[in-house]
């Protein structure tokens, strides 16, 4: 497919509690394959959807957060993460996992492409992506 | 206009499928091209021909199968949201070992490349969910 789109994944949710977060990564992994550009945006509770040290063995469910530091292998360039949805629930970016991502042809390398941005700068995100997708 | 549509709730619990559906409908009256309807998260749950409502109200699902026999409306259920939650074709019996289907009527199952592709192929995706 030769046409190429900017794609941003808007994370709304807290990680567990409903199924959102789980399918919206589900979806970011199929996508992958579809070669666009990807970018996610974490707001209001999603934010904890990068909080580290998340430990989910006496719930029964399924540990996902390892996958997030997978991302950068999957294609996807920018984790915003919005700056006031952080700091209204205690966060900082020192709470939040690094995801690296490296160019496999040119061989660029970023530690860490987790960004906290601020809501004038999510509203350029907006303006630039082709494709929302909400969850 | 080409338009892709994401239904991410159940019918009846909240309204999205109904919204979704009004605005698909206006959509393909207005001569718009809807390329794809896509059923995500619960809103699989829009797929199964075994929903019964009250005699009173309105069938969401036999609402979506008209629409899509009169627009030949493609309604993609995804298949890993519809096997968590019990929506079964004749393939998926067959490969799960299932003993029985619920799929309605003009409803396909398939993958969330399904999604990808409409969001690419379409000038709009619009979503609805909470």
């Amino acid at each position: 497919m030769s046409d190429v789109k900017k794609f941003l994944y808007l994370n709304r949710r807290a990680p567990y509690g409903t199924i959102y977060a789980w399918e919206s990564l589900e979806v970011v992994l199929i996508g992958a394959a579809f070669d666009q550009e990807v970018s996610l945006m974490f707001v209001d509770d999603g934010v904890f959807q990068l909080v580290k040290g998340s430990d989910t063995s006496e719930l029964d469910m399924k540990n996902f957060m390892p996958t997030y530091r997978t991302l950068g292998d999957y294609g996807v360039r920018h984790l915003y993460v919005d700056k006031a949805s952080l700091e209204a629930r205690g966060l900082t970016q020192d709470d939040l996992i690094e995801v690296a991502w490296e160019d496999w042809e040119t061989e660029e390398e970023v530690d860490n492409i987790v960004e906290i941005v601020d809501s004038g700068q999510a509203i350029g995100v907006f303006e630039e992506s082709d494709v929302v997708f909400s969850f | 206009m080409k338009l892709a549509v994401q239904v991410n709730e159940g019918p009846y619990q909240h309204e999205a499928s109904d919204s979704a559906y009004h605005f698909t409908k206006a959509a393909l009256e207005k001569g718009h091209e809807v390329f794809r309807v896509f059923f995500y998260h619960d809103g699989v749950l829009n797929g199964t021909r075994l929903t019964t409502p009250p005699q009173d109200d309105r069938n969401i699902v036999e609402r979506w199968v008209a629409l899509a026999e009169k627009y030949d409306l493609d309604l993609v259920l995804c298949v890993a949201a519809a096997q968590r939650r019990g929506i079964v074709d004749e393939g998926e019996a067959e490969r799960n070992g299932k003993d029985a289907t619920n799929i309605a009527p003009k409803f396909r199952i398939s993958g969330l490349g399904q999604l990808i592709e409409a969001a690419i192929q379409s000038d709009r995706l619009v979503v609805f969910g909470d």
